[in-house]
């Protein structure tokens, strides 16, 4: 088909330079509550946040797919329960980076600190350095990918999605986990409660390989890797487990 | 001449009576701890030992039918853009769906709503059920976050952060996997049929320092909103609704050791918590402290049962109460009328107390399809607005008696203990004396 044979697209004021906020300048309230006033994503599709310097909660509850970038180290609950959103920290994020996440993406080109996408439901977070202790514990559907190492409890409680750790994991790892797949390049200092290694399927390196894919991580292959889940034994409670508590 | 030794009448240890033996052999054949519901079933200090004095030559008090007594109550009004505005002080608490069934949430939802008051979801997310039939819907925000997400974070009309609950301070929760049905696994992202565990610390954050920061993420999501709440058990009032007002909450739920719960060891029910008669007036210091009583309110719950007890806690400074076991009774939950069946499962009406195992006859506490149909939502959310109606007229008709145009007002000084242990938690005079206990001689 030729171009020219292509209905003529409707005229439409869009803005495709970024819009700036500056948090030097304005509240983090203003900030947050603009970007849950974007009705149409078309509308402002880029937005960038400059001088964030630490601060909680920087683009909190976004529900609209723009991209964020946030220009600098944010605080706690960066992206907290983003929805659709593609938000991309460049610097360092502090605790609970991505929480509750439900769809989208949260890249943090530095590293993490503790929680980082605790209990997260969808979506894709990449940490390109570490994370710290908790990394996914109790996630529910999340994809976590972490391109250095995550601290102890890393897992703990995880019910669903994918934690990828091209490094090493500290102590307890997958502690207590329910259904959740772990995947670990690395060393694993200690297994938690009920994790156990398991088998590379094929299903497996498929869906590491996308994962990876999608974390633009081209340099290491999913043979590589390690599968760490569920031993399932502490499904229904059993009195004779109890030491393993 | 024969000399009979007369016997003596059998005599039995008062230490060792036939619940705790019932219980050793109990725990000696099963090798695991006694799970239940409810609340603290031991007798503890509680409303009934406080009395009111009453109008006298120097008070007079309110004519009952003329005279109006305002009982309305609005709360979230230090940081949220929209408070919540009650006409009655008594809430309905955080019960699970889950823990109960579709019916009954809805039920709960109906009755508070007829009545002008708010209901509480609990430790499974918001279901359709109670959205729809609440008109005021409290949203807690719990270690576990099954079913939490911000569509149901901005549908809430205000939030409660669960730090604890007065049945277990300090304490998670299981879901035992038979009341794990496709819709309750779905909501809660695991498995059917498997043991579901709520953590008793929250995932992301730990103490008071990371919680005030919590409140401000939660505020940042719904645009500052939403009143939010903390909810702490009666471990430490003092120091726990001091740190929950530091931290930014707008209301603090104070759940005493008679507050219930789904499913949670009995040696935590009845030993671990404070009762809720010894946790109010430390809670109010606190709040008269900072400057903050009546500011920030303060929601007292843990074994509500009528209007006496909600005009007692109002008069010890607290802003609302909150009922749970009493909200389940008045929808049918431990109803004579299933008796036959609460034998066959070795208990009897009153005592019932298995709530986790699904079970329940009268269909509150369950999963179970057919069960759950002796729920009439509406037919028993009438009942519960009708509960709490003459709660709400018990509690004006003290009031009124105290001479006060509004249940607020009621104060310390209108009542009395009739113990020497109840005078001191309440911090109100020993009948008959001046005393209060650990204030003065006598």
């Amino acid at each position: 088909m030729s171009v020219t044979t292509l209905a003529k697209a409707p005229q439409r004021e869009v803005n495709y330079s970024p819009r700036v906020f500056d948090l030097d300048a304005a509240p983090l309230r203003e900030l947050n509550l603009a970007l849950h006033q974007v009705a149409d994503a078309a509308d402002e599709p880029s937005w960038e946040v400059i001088n964030p310097k630490g601060s909680h909660a920087v683009a909190a509850g976004v529900a609209q797919p723009i991209a964020v970038e946030v220009r600098g180290s944010v605080g706690y609950y960066c992206g907290g329960m983003n929805d659709k959103a593609s938000i991309t920290v460049h610097g360092s994020a502090g605790p609970g980076v991505g929480e509750n996440m439900m769809s989208g993406q949260i890249t943090v080109k530095g590293d993490a600190s503790q929680y980082a996408g605790a209990t997260g439901r969808g979506g894709l977070l990449v940490i390109e350095g570490n994370a710290s202790s908790r990394c996914g514990i109790s996630m529910k559907g999340i994809d976590i990918v972490v391109r250095g190492n995550v601290g102890h409890m890393s897992a703990f409680m995880a019910q669903s999605g994918n934690l990828v750790v091209l490094g090493d994991a500290g102590d307890a790892l997958g502690d207590s986990i329910y259904e959740a797949r772990l995947f670990v390049r690395g060393e694993v200092k200690s297994l938690g409660a009920d994790c156990i290694k398991k088998e590379m399927r094929p299903e497996h390196l498929a869906k590491l390989k996308e994962l990876l894919d999608r974390a633009g991580i081209s340099d290491v292959k999913p043979e590589e890797f390690t599968r760490y889940g569920s031993a399932r034994t502490l499904y229904n409670f059993n009195i004779d487990n109890a030491d393993a508590y | 001449m024969t000399y009979h030794n007369p016997p003596t009448t059998p005599r039995r240890s008062a230490t060792f009576d036939d619940y705790t033996m019932s219980e050793i052999r109990r725990a000696a054949a099963t090798g695991i701890y006694d799970i239940r519901g409810s609340g603290a079933k031991r007798k503890l200090p509680h409303f009934d030992d406080l009395l009111f004095l009453g109008a006298s030559i120097s008070r007079y008090p309110l004519e009952g039918y003329r005279e109006r007594c305002d009982t309305s109550v609005t709360l979230g009004a230090r940081h949220a853009k929209k408070p919540i505005q009650l006409k009655i002080p008594i809430t309905i608490a955080g019960m699970s769906f889950g823990s109960l069934s579709g019916p009954a949430k809805e039920a709960l939802g109906r009755g508070a709503t007829i009545a002008g008051t708010s209901t509480t979801t609990g430790d499974g997310g918001m279901t359709e059920e109670e959205r729809g039939h609440s008109q005021t819907l409290v949203y807690q925000y719990l270690p576990s976050r099954y079913g939490m997400n911000p569509r149901d974070l901005r549908r809430a009309d205000a939030i409660e952060i669960v730090v604890g609950q007065g049945a277990k301070p300090g304490g998670g929760g299981m879901l035992l996997g038979q009341k794990i049905s496709d819709r309750v696994a779905e909501m809660r992202t695991l498995p059917k049929g498997i043991d579901q565990r709520s953590a008793c610390r929250h995932p992301d954050w730990t103490g008071p320092d990371d919680l005030e920061i919590k409140i401000l993420e939660l505020r940042e999501i719904t645009d500052w909103e939403k009143p939010i709440y903390v909810k702490v058990g009666g471990a430490r009032p003092y120091y726990d609704t001091a740190l929950a007002v530091k931290a930014g909450a707008d209301v603090v739920v104070l759940d005493g050791m008679q507050g219930g719960t789904a499913a949670t060891q009995e040696v935590f029910i009845e030993h671990v918590g404070q009762p809720t008669l010894a946790c109010i007036r430390p809670a109010v210091k606190a709040l008269q402290d900072l400057g903050m009583h009546r500011k920030v309110q303060l929601i007292v719950s843990g074994g509500i049962r009528n209007g006496a007890d909600v005009a007692k806690a109002l008069a010890l400074g607290a802003d609302a109460v909150s009922i749970g076991t009493a909200a389940l009774i008045a929808l049918g939950d431990n109803d004579p009328r299933w008796e036959d069946e609460y034998q066959k499962l070795g208990t009897t009406a009153g005592a019932y107390d298995d709530w986790h195992e699904g079970k329940d006859p009268a269909g509150i506490t369950t999963q179970d399809p057919e069960l759950m149909k002796r729920v009439d939502p509406i037919a028993a959310g009438r009942r519960l607005a009708n509960y709490l109606k003459v709660m709400t007229l018990e509690a004006q008709t003290i009031a009124r008696a105290c001479g006060k145009n509004h249940v607020h007002n009621l104060e310390p000084e209108d009542l009395c203990a009739l113990t020497i242990e109840s005078a001191a938690m309440a911090g109100v005079p020993l009948a008959g004396t001046g005393w209060i206990p650990g204030k003065g001689s006598f």
